[in-house]
């Protein structure tokens, strides 16, 4: 992505927002909205047009969880980690994702088909263990379920 | 039953629950489903609606058929033109979609009489489930904003304060702290600008009882927030939502807006010479936003880290203004106690805890959910009567109240009153209210070791303990799970805990301990056995279990082998089978595929099985001598 | 002027409303261990060392971020108190380089000795740029903690070399934030920040770039208030002694100590009493002075041409040229340009001397130029 292009897409972010400092995160938000990530090149653009120093958009893009640094694979796979999940072996669902994935929780896979990631709770303990892949959640997940869902997800993309 | 007369539709509503839980089973198709099939069935008296969460989470996709009040669980889209021709048409409850009690096996048609609900007391989760979250018109049928009106056009916003402070409402965001003295506090601070602020930004893993407010009756917690706001002289409110819960953003942002048509917000709000404007934030991943300080950083575009207090935020909270920090819960009361009076919301509850909590019900229980109980309720009656006990004939073990900080208690806690004191005495705390049941399966250590990996995982860095202090102590644990604890962990992990939990900037530090401490204190036993005997007795530690094929069971059908994924069990067409201990991975796929009649696979922790060393010809079924003799 | 009276360790202390419990501790002689706070920075509260005990108040407050108030009864050592304090600090040296501690000869070892423990030369006290100038060790003496009961973190982290003044080695930062709130604070640039969070939190800049890589102005505000040596100038030479003077590369006046040793400057500091700057310096203060000062090339004496060759001359005989041949032009002929090195008083008594005296209006400034 050039420069430029960066520019481009930014410029329409930035027409929603005013430019004050209470709309840095908000602004990220969108910004990883629209690229997936949060390049470099956006994020100094974003302190340019805030007025704040970079280094202190950097430290906010990098405190928050939602915020990514490198490009996210085309689905999101989030296995959650929560409580009620946890006693009910998200563990086991989270070590057969890793296998099956080659990945490890956080990374994206080679292709940047699938990108790994842990949530503390989705919310829907009652279906636990749960995981997500992009909107679609999945319940009472167990190992042997991994691959059927993996299969699921991919025929739906 | 009520069973209705055939033909005498029109008065009947189906209400698909679409919380979280009951979209996650498809609920919204069902929805559709139903509507596209009252349409081809005409039946133009019929209404197709949904509502917020229900809270039986555990029987999802739910819908209650009123005002017939039967009550179907775990709903499917395929069960969708049965549901409308027997029922909907004819007037014949589907009897296979009914709620069937864990206990007794008998089907409970309705809502009223199943004991998750019966049992419950429903103040702040009074409209979900009952409404359309989505229409105000609905909220306002069921006496929305009358509290609001009486508020802004009857009393003074010292009145308010007042009637909040004698009704003993406290923070339901986890300490406790007295609403009306906060109110109070803000309301007598000096400043042109005050802000109005609803934390929602509920990140405890397996807690949802702010997501099914915010998304079952947003309403009200609008309203609430409108009337804290006149009581502290706010004229800018902020709601901070987690980023995570999309639906509760997109209902509350709803909500917003039409409740500032219908002029319950605004300028001059009722004519009043009142005026609020709400804000929706939106979180972005980082639990300790749930902190009030780390909160108003976070609103304000910074780092969420919190500030040492005082200066409380009543004082000088958002850009140094004089704030209030509610959460969904307490600001979702505030209009019932308005309604109906300080008395008789203090009528419910103990001395010192009044009215009623929510909890979200989750682990090793039958009726998992969200439930809303008295104060002063005991924790058997809300895990055995209202949860159903525990399933699969598992013993209770401990269970865990206030979220990833809060305590583990053990059985003797079982008739323990549930309030703020006694609930912290035990070593515990009512927290934003997580319940986690557990049962023998799980093992103490793990769920301390679960509790604070994510704690540390969420510390935000600011202070030495909890930044350097709770990474000390899942060091700690890591290597007593994996069998490497050395006698002295458990009174480090005693002292360091103390020490994090007293020295610590704010409460997330202040209390991540609580999880060590608690099993520390009451399952010391558990930690013995993994150091001393390099033993878990839940038989759930990983790097202390190992897995054994009985020789005297094996029948050699090789189902284990082909499944190994590493390939460490040896063996061969009715031989017995070897599983090298060296090589195996301990994931549990040959005890999971082993067939029931044979039951060959043994996990054990703490303990080696006599195994020959290659294998042998089978002798299961022969006699026991010739079973002695292939021994080595 | 005081005008609230508080009670610490059972003493009455005078101290001005708007005080920390800590700055009305430091007024009165009272030594509270502290690692984050620093005079002219806004109160942190993250090293937690200087917990308190406050009558009426609900567990131990920092000192460092409690306003003090009148009729306050603070205690600052307690079996609690002390417990936490030294809990704090075992956590802290668990992520700094520390090994010395144990060692009883720590005071008798220079940094070319051999280490008899063993111990790695990253890992030594005495081989660190901030050692007997450091206050974790002040604190760690106070404190009394001698051996750690938990291991230490020794992964290595990254060190920024880039900077040509100073170095950044996160070996031995403690987070106390000092450097980061001095960046955003003092000198209002904010190169850098604390990213990340929890155990991974670091100080660094936009993308983790090399200093050299940013708008980082070198003035080195961050590295005077580390209190660890975990940001050290990259010339270290310990004074003799020290002058107090005024900054000579422009007209702001900052007054700075030059450590002297051997006739030659060795290092600059900002004095903190300086009516001007109140200790702080920019990169040419802190560091371009020795550099000039102790440059071979540098004027120390007069110099006049004579048969096309510079010769050293006395001041007499320098002024007594320039009289004589200034003597000789009028008004507009004569141009006088001054310096930006010079103070104020000094240029305007130039510009008195080039209209009163010379008679001329042609007066300029190198900074214009």
């Amino acid at each position: 992505m050039t420069k430029a292009d960066v520019q481009d897409k930014l410029k329409e972010v930035f027409s929603h927002f005013h430019g004050e400092q209470q709309e840095l995160i908000p602004l990220l938000q969108e910004t990883q909205a629209r690229f997936r990530y949060l390049p470099a090149a956006a994020m100094r653009e974003i302190a340019r047009f805030l007025h704040m120093p970079e280094a202190t958009v950097y430290g906010v893009s990098t405190f928050y969880a939602q915020f990514k640094l490198t490009p996210l694979g085309k689905r999101i796979v989030r296995v959650c980690r929560g409580t009620a999940c946890h006693v009910r072996g998200s563990s086991k669902v989270l070590a057969e994702m890793e296998k099956q994935l080659g990945v490890k929780a956080g990374e994206t896979t080679e292709d940047r088909e699938y990108t790994l990631e842990t949530v503390a709770c989705i919310g829907a303990c009652a279906l636990a263990p749960t995981m997500t892949i992009d909107s679609e959640t999945y319940g009472k997940m167990t190992t042997k379920k991994v691959a059927e869902v993996l299969g699921d997800s991919s025929k739906a993309g | 039953m009520t069973a209705a007369k055939p033909g005498s539709n029109h008065q009947r509503t189906i209400f698909i629950c679409q919380g979280t839980g009951c979209v996650s089973g498809k609920s919204f198709d069902i929805t559709a489903a139903l509507s596209r099939a009252a349409k081809e069935q005409g039946l133009a008296g019929v209404n197709v609606d949904f509502t917020g969460c229900h809270g039986f989470c555990e029987q999802g996709p739910v819908a209650i058929v009123e005002p017939d009040g039967i009550f179907y669980s775990q709903v499917t889209v395929a069960d969708v033109p049965e549901i409308v021709q027997s029922h909907l048409r004819d007037g014949k409850p589907v009897e296979r979609l009914f709620y069937k009690d864990p206990v007794t096996g008998e089907a409970i048609p309705h809502h009223r009489d199943i004991k998750f609900y019966s049992k419950q007391q429903r103040i702040i989760l009074r409209n979900i489930g009952r409404i359309n979250p989505e229409r105000v018109d609905d909220y306002i049928a069921m006496g929305g904003y009358e509290s609001l009106k009486k508020v802004l056009k009857e009393m003074t916003p010292g009145q308010v304060i007042a009637e909040i402070k004698r009704s003993g409402l406290r923070g339901r965001g986890g300490a406790g702290f007295p609403t009306g003295t906060k109110w109070e506090f803000c309301h007598n601070a000096a400043g042109d600008q005050k802000y109005m602020v609803c934390n929602a930004d509920e990140g405890d893993p397996g807690a949802f009882m702010d997501r099914s407010t915010m998304e079952g009756d947003p309403h009200t917690v609008l309203e609430g927030m409108t009337i804290a706001a006149y009581a502290i002289g706010a004229t800018e409110g902020y709601i901070y939502i987690r980023a995570e819960y999309p639906l509760a953003v997109k209902r509350v942002r709803l909500a917003l807006q039409q409740s500032e048509e219908k002029g319950f917000l605004g300028d001059n709000i009722l004519g009043s010479g009142f005026s609020l404007r709400i804000h929706v934030k939106e979180g972005a991943g980082a639990f300790v936003c749930g902190e009030e300080t780390a909160l108003l950083a976070s609103i304000e575009g910074k780092r969420g880290m919190p500030r040492s207090r005082p200066p409380f935020p009543a004082n000088s909270g958002l850009w140094g203004k004089p704030t209030t920090i509610n959460n969904v819960k307490s600001l979702a009361t505030v209009p019932v106690i308005i309604a109906r009076g300080a008395d008789w919301y203090a009528a419910t509850g103990t001395e010192k805890s009044k009215g009623t909590c929510v909890f979200a019900l989750t682990g090793k229980i039958a009726n998992s959910g969200l439930i809303e109980v008295p104060m002063g309720i005991k924790l058997r009656e809300i895990i055995y009567e209202i949860g159903g006990g525990i399933p699969g004939n598992k013993k209770f073990k401990a269970v865990q109240t206030g979220g990833p900080s809060g305590g583990c208690l053990p059985e003797s806690y079982l008739d323990q009153s549930v309030d703020y004191e006694s609930l912290a005495a035990a070593g515990s705390m009512m927290g934003s209210g997580g319940m986690v049941v557990m049962d023998e399966e799980t093992c103490m250590v793990d769920v301390a070791r679960f509790f604070l990996s994510f704690t540390q995982a969420e510390s935000c860095g600011k202070c030495v303990p909890c930044r350097v202090g709770t990474k000390q102590m899942l060091d700690i644990l890591e290597r007593i799970c994996r069998g490497e604890g050395k006698p002295e962990d458990m009174d480090i992990l005693q002292e360091l805990g103390q020490n994090v939990k007293v020295g610590s900037l704010c409460g997330l530090g202040q209390t991540a301990p609580n999880p060590v401490l608690t099993t520390l204190r009451y399952f010391r036993h558990e930690y013995e056995a993994h150091i001393n005997e390099k033993r878990c007795p839940a038989l759930s530690c990983t790097s202390l279990t190992s897995y054994f094929i009985l020789p005297d069971k094996c029948q050699g059908c090789g189902i284990c082998l082909r499944n190994c994924p590493v390939g460490c069990i040896a063996g061969d067409k009715r031989m017995v089978h070897i599983i090298d201990q060296e090589k195996c991975i301990k994931c549990g796929t040959c005890l999971d595929v082993c067939p029931e009649r044979f039951n060959a696979v043994l996990k054990v922790s703490g303990e080696t099985i006599e195994v020959p060393a290659a294998p042998v010809p089978v002798t299961a079924g022969k006699p026991a001598a010739a079973a002695a003799s292939q021994k080595e | 002027m005081s005008d609230i009276t508080l009670t610490i360790n059972g003493r009455e202390v005078k101290a001005n409303r708007g005080m920390t419990v800590l700055e009305a501790a430091q007024a009165a002689d009272i030594y509270i261990p502290t690692l984050c706070h620093y005079p002219d920075l806004e109160p942190y509260g993250g090293c937690r060392l200087c917990l308190v005990e406050i009558e009426k108040m609900r567990g131990l407050p920092t000192a460092c971020t409690t306003p003090a108030a009148d009729g306050m009864v603070v205690t600052t050592g307690s079996a609690a108190i002390d417990s936490v304090r030294h809990a704090s600090l075992e956590l802290i040296l668990t992520t700094h380089p520390c090994d010395c501690l144990e060692c009883h000869r720590r005071h008798r070892c220079g940094p070319y000795d051999v280490c008899l423990r063993h111990v790695a030369v990253t890992d030594r006290c005495v081989t660190c740029p901030a050692n007997e100038d450091c206050e974790l060790q002040q604190v760690v003496d106070y404190v009394g903690v001698h051996k750690l009961r938990i291991p230490r973190d020794t992964r290595p982290r990254e060190i920024d070399a880039s900077n040509p003044f100073f170095t950044i080695d996160r070996n031995r930062c403690i987070l106390c934030a000092r450097c980061v709130r001095a960046c955003q604070e003092i000198t209002c640039i904010g190169t850098i920040d604390m990213s990340y969070r929890g155990y991974a939190m670091k100080v660094s800049t936009f993308g983790d770039l090399p200093l050299i890589e940013t708008d980082c102005g070198s003035c080195g505000e961050c590295m005077v208030r580390c209190p660890v040596g975990a940001m050290f100038p990259k010339d270290i030479i310990r004074p003799e002694r020290e002058v107090r003077t005024v900054c000579t590369y422009c007209g702001v006046g900052c007054s700075m100590y030059l450590g002297v040793k051997d006739g030659k400057i060795t290092g600059v500091r900002g004095v903190r009493e300086g009516p001007v700057n109140h200790g702080r310096l920019c990169v040419k203060g802190r560091f371009g002075i020795a550099e000039f000062v102790n440059h071979p090339d540098r004027l120390t004496t007069p110099l006049i041409r004579k048969n096309g060759r510079f010769e050293e001359a006395s001041w007499e005989e320098a002024l007594d040229l320039v009289v004589a041949r200034l003597g000789k032009y009028r008004g507009d002929e004569v141009a006088v340009i001054s310096s930006a090195k010079s103070t104020n008083e000094d240029n305007y008594v130039m510009q008195k001397l080039a209209r009163a005296v010379l008679g001329t209006n042609n007066v300029d400034h190198c900074a214009r130029l």
